[in-house]
């Protein structure tokens, strides 16, 4: 390919590639009127769902359940968008569950992980807050002893957040800090104490044995500890997130999953493929930087943005 | 996933011996599984529809090589593709692509480049990493700025990588805005005599109108010679949508993938390359300030694909049929003539490959030995010694082993930085090859490509 054709080559895909996604802004209803649903009309549903970051495999066996109901039927948008939505928060509600703090422990311990900038630190700001509001009392701990600044930015949000950070200095060991957070929490007799982690690949397994340090060593202060380990992902995410929390749940046995930047163009479909395969609950997900830009997951309002049926 | 779709290319075309053009049929049964690899590698769907396009009519009608399937042919034929796509030159994939590797620099100093992109991608660490690039490599004098007044702690987190990298950053004027630091920090690069002047800008979604509309009043006060779109290379589907908002909005330059360190197969990287027709300039490669690298297309091709065995394969043969090798090797096969320059010749081939084990274990009747050969510990590194060995003989003892005494063997050990047991280990292994080449010789089998040959012996 010559340079004058790549460059002609590239614009036709730019000006196709306008098109189709207009045509997925639109949802479904911009893919066809009521009509027939036979072979054609699976494999747009399918290509629909896939472009929601659900998977090949996933997206074919919704698409293919639909089409099991509802073959050679006359069909609506609406109708297809509704059906989909539906089979989508069913799949998703058994892993809807709100956090809960459990008064019997104390403090109760969150450990927050997860890869480079998906939004852990923001998250426990955020959670930090709702805690608060619910009158129990919080403790952070800095444990990202790595990033530069990454302290500075924990004890931004406990101040926002009206909480205690215990931090050490950058560089050093982080379970250490965990540690002597988890001391003072006990000494102080606090409700929550969440652990902040630097962000880390799951692929780096000196990264992941790390991780899994704090965990031992926060356990021989309180052996159920910790209580909760969250695992922080970017509704961004393409497929990699089932290697992900495959290994980051072998690692530190997670307990719930937090999908943050949901207000971006980014759906999070490759929830629905985590929670058929790992069942892991989804405790909150994150619509903003602010504070107050938290929610519960809802699976039934979760399917329906994803299939673009907003409320 | 991609072990499967090597062994489902596999069987769909097991038992299709037939040779010569690639017919519409095998091309699509090709490109079905295909399809599925790109996809499950994040590559949007639209951007692979397009591809698959252009690559159909490649392909149709292009000669099956000898010695691989119509299946790893097409492979090899999207392979290609992709690099091009990418900004490569396929034929020299192996090396960094030239095109795109640079940084523009060009224009009346200091010259700005901006950094944009959704909210954690890397931009700050980015910056960084490309000051230090700058200053150290091309010896630039260089100034960072943090726009990010929305961060927590941004701009002390350029301010702390600033230190770590010995790059100087602005100093920070409590509650001044993104343009005004922008006009700031342009002055002050002028004044104190930078060359470059790299700005970090806080993270905003494309669909964030008010910020987007902030990031392009900024590009427009400094007119940057760079506007690089930092993204992770985890990014899915989304990264069609991300890739034109930030073109389109602000105008993007080049694009920095970030996070290659990571697993993800980084279809993203096409996505956005294909959307936004900008280059791919440079990868973050880990968190460290030195983990910034040209762009290599071939190296993200081949991982988006999954496919870097059957690509080398296909490679292998096509470079057999071009020079006739197998002829040749074929012939001294017969006469019982492997010398260790042809051994050299091989180790180096098997070195080029990379992943020796996986390619060894793709070939033909290769299957069952694939466990020997991990226990036979054969990697890169162990090839290089063997390798070392060869080239610290004489060109006398290479084609006549038989001269190899005592004290020639500790000579070439010591040449080569091995001992002299590995020199025997190796020299016990040239023979096992070579009695069994001329083995297949005798059989009149066609001869295998360079680097397929039978299990070294263990070095350790
Ligand atoms: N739009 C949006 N941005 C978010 C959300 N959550 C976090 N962010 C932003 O994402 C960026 C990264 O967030 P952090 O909380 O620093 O992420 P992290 O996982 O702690 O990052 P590391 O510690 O560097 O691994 C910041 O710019 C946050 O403001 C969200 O729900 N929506
Ligand atoms: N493994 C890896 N981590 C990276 C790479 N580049 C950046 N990071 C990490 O990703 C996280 C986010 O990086 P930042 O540079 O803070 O990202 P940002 O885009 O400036 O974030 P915002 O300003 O919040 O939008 C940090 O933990 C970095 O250390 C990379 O190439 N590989
Ligand atoms: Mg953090
Ligand atoms: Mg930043």
């Amino acid at each position: 390919m010559s340079d004058t054709d790549k460059k002609k080559w590239l614009g036709r895909l730019r000006h196709g590639l306008s098109k189709s996604s207009a045509k997925f802004k639109d949802g479904i209803g911009g893919i066809f009127d009521k009509r027939q649903l036979d072979g054609a009309l699976v494999e747009e549903l399918e290509d629909f769902l896939i472009s929601a970051d659900l998977g090949v495999a996933t997206a074919a066996r919704l698409a293919q359940s639909l089409a099991d109901t509802r073959f050679n039927r006359e069909i609506t948008p609406a109708e297809v968008r509704q059906a989909l939505a539906d089979e989508i928060a069913a799949i998703l509600a058994p892993v809807a569950r709100a956090f809960a703090v459990d008064k019997a422990h104390k403090p109760h311990v969150v450990l927050v992980c997860g890869v480079n900038g998906g939004g852990k630190t923001t998250t426990i700001g955020k959670l930090a807050k709702q805690f608060r509001g619910a009158g129990h009392t919080v403790m952070l701990a800095a444990a990202d002893t790595f990033r530069a600044a990454a302290i500075e930015q924990l004890q931004a949000w406990g101040e926002r957040a009206d909480c205690p950070v215990v931090a050490g200095a950058t560089g050093a060991d982080a379970a250490g800090l965990a540690y002597d957070a988890l001391l003072r929490a006990q000494a102080e007799n606090t409700d929550v104490l969440m652990i902040d982690t630097a962000g880390r690949l799951h692929n780096r397994a000196d990264l992941m044995a790390e991780l899994r340090k704090i965990v031992q060593v926060v356990k021989k202060l309180d052996a159920t500890a910790p209580h909760d380990r969250l695992l922080v992902m970017d509704a961004t995410i393409g497929q990699n997130a089932h290697a992900q929390v495959e290994v980051f749940r072998d690692m530190v046995d997670i307990t719930g999953l937090v999908m943050t930047k949901l207000d971006g163009t980014a759906k999070g479909g490759v929830v629905v493929a985590l929670a058929e395969k790992f069942a892991l609950p989804v405790l909150a997900i994150g619509v903003g930087e602010g504070i107050d830009d938290m929610r519960a997951f809802d699976a039934q309002a979760f399917a329906r943005s994803l299939m673009g049926l907003e409320d | 996933m991609f072990d499967s779709l090597t062994s489902r290319l596999g069987d769909i075309f097991a038992g299709l011996k037939r040779r010569g053009a690639l017919s519409e049929a095998d091309v699509d049964t090709a490109l079905r599984q295909v399809r599925v690899a790109l996809l499950e590698a994040d590559v949007a769907l639209p951007v692979v529809k397009d591809l698959f396009a252009a690559i159909r009519e490649e392909a149709v009608g292009q000669q099956v090589l000898r010695s691989v399937t119509p299946g790893q042919m097409v492979v090899k034929i999207v392979h290609d593709h992709l690099v091009r796509v990418l900004g490569g030159d396929p034929a020299a994939a192996k090396q960094p692509a030239a095109a795109g590797g640079a940084i523009n620099l060009a224009g009346v100093p200091p010259v700005a480049v901006l950094m944009v992109g959704l909210q954690g991608s890397g931009k700050t660490t980015t910056c960084a990493k490309l000051g230090l690039k700058l200053k150290r490599r091309d010896k630039k004098k260089v100034l960072m700025a943090s726009l990010d007044v929305r961060r927590p702690a941004a701009q002390q987190q350029l301010a702390l990588l600033g230190e770590q990298a010995d790059v100087p950053t602005l100093s920070v004027v409590l509650g001044e805005q993104p343009l005004a630091i922008a006009k700031r920090a342009m002055l002050t690069a002028r004044q104190e005599g930078a060359d470059v002047l790299i700005l970090d800008t806080a993270g905003r979604l494309h669909i964030d109108s008010e910020l987007m509309a902030e990031a392009a009043a900024i590009a427009e006060a400094v007119r940057p010679t760079e506007t690089l779109l930092v993204a992770d290379a985890l990014t899915g589907q989304d990264a069609v949508k991300l890739a034109t908002e930030f073109n389109d909005k602000i105008g993007i330059t080049g694009i920095v993938l970030t996070r290659v360190d990571g697993d993800a197969r980084g279809g993203a990287a096409l996505s956005m390359r294909a959307v936004s027709g900008q280059p791919i300039k440079l990868m973050g490669t880990g968190e460290k300030l030195d983990a910034l690298e040209d762009f290599d297309a071939g190296r993200v091709a081949g991982r988006i694909l999954g496919q870097g065995d059957v690509v080398g394969l296909v490679e292998k043969a096509a470079e057999i049929i071009e020079g006739e090798d197998a002829e040749k090797m074929a012939a001294k096969m017969v006469k019982g003539k492997f010398t260790l320059n042809d051994m050299a010749e091989q180790l180096k081939q098997l070195r080029k490959m990379g992943d020796v084990k996986g390619f060894l274990g793709m070939l033909p009747g290769f299957g069952k030995i694939k466990s020997q050969i991990a226990d036979a510990n054969v990697d890169s590194k162990n090839i290089a010694r063997q390798e070392a060995i060869i080239l610290s003989m004489t060109a006398r003892e290479r084609s006549n082993p038989k001269v190899l005494n005592g004290s020639r063997r500790r000579r070439i050990a010591s040449g080569s930085g091995t001992s002299v047991q590995e020199v025997n280990r190796l020299l016990k292994s040239y023979r096992q090859v070579a009695t069994m080449m001329k083995k297949i010789g005798r059989k009149g089998g066609a001869a295998p490509p360079p680097g397929m040959m039978p299990p070294l012996s263990p070095m350790r």
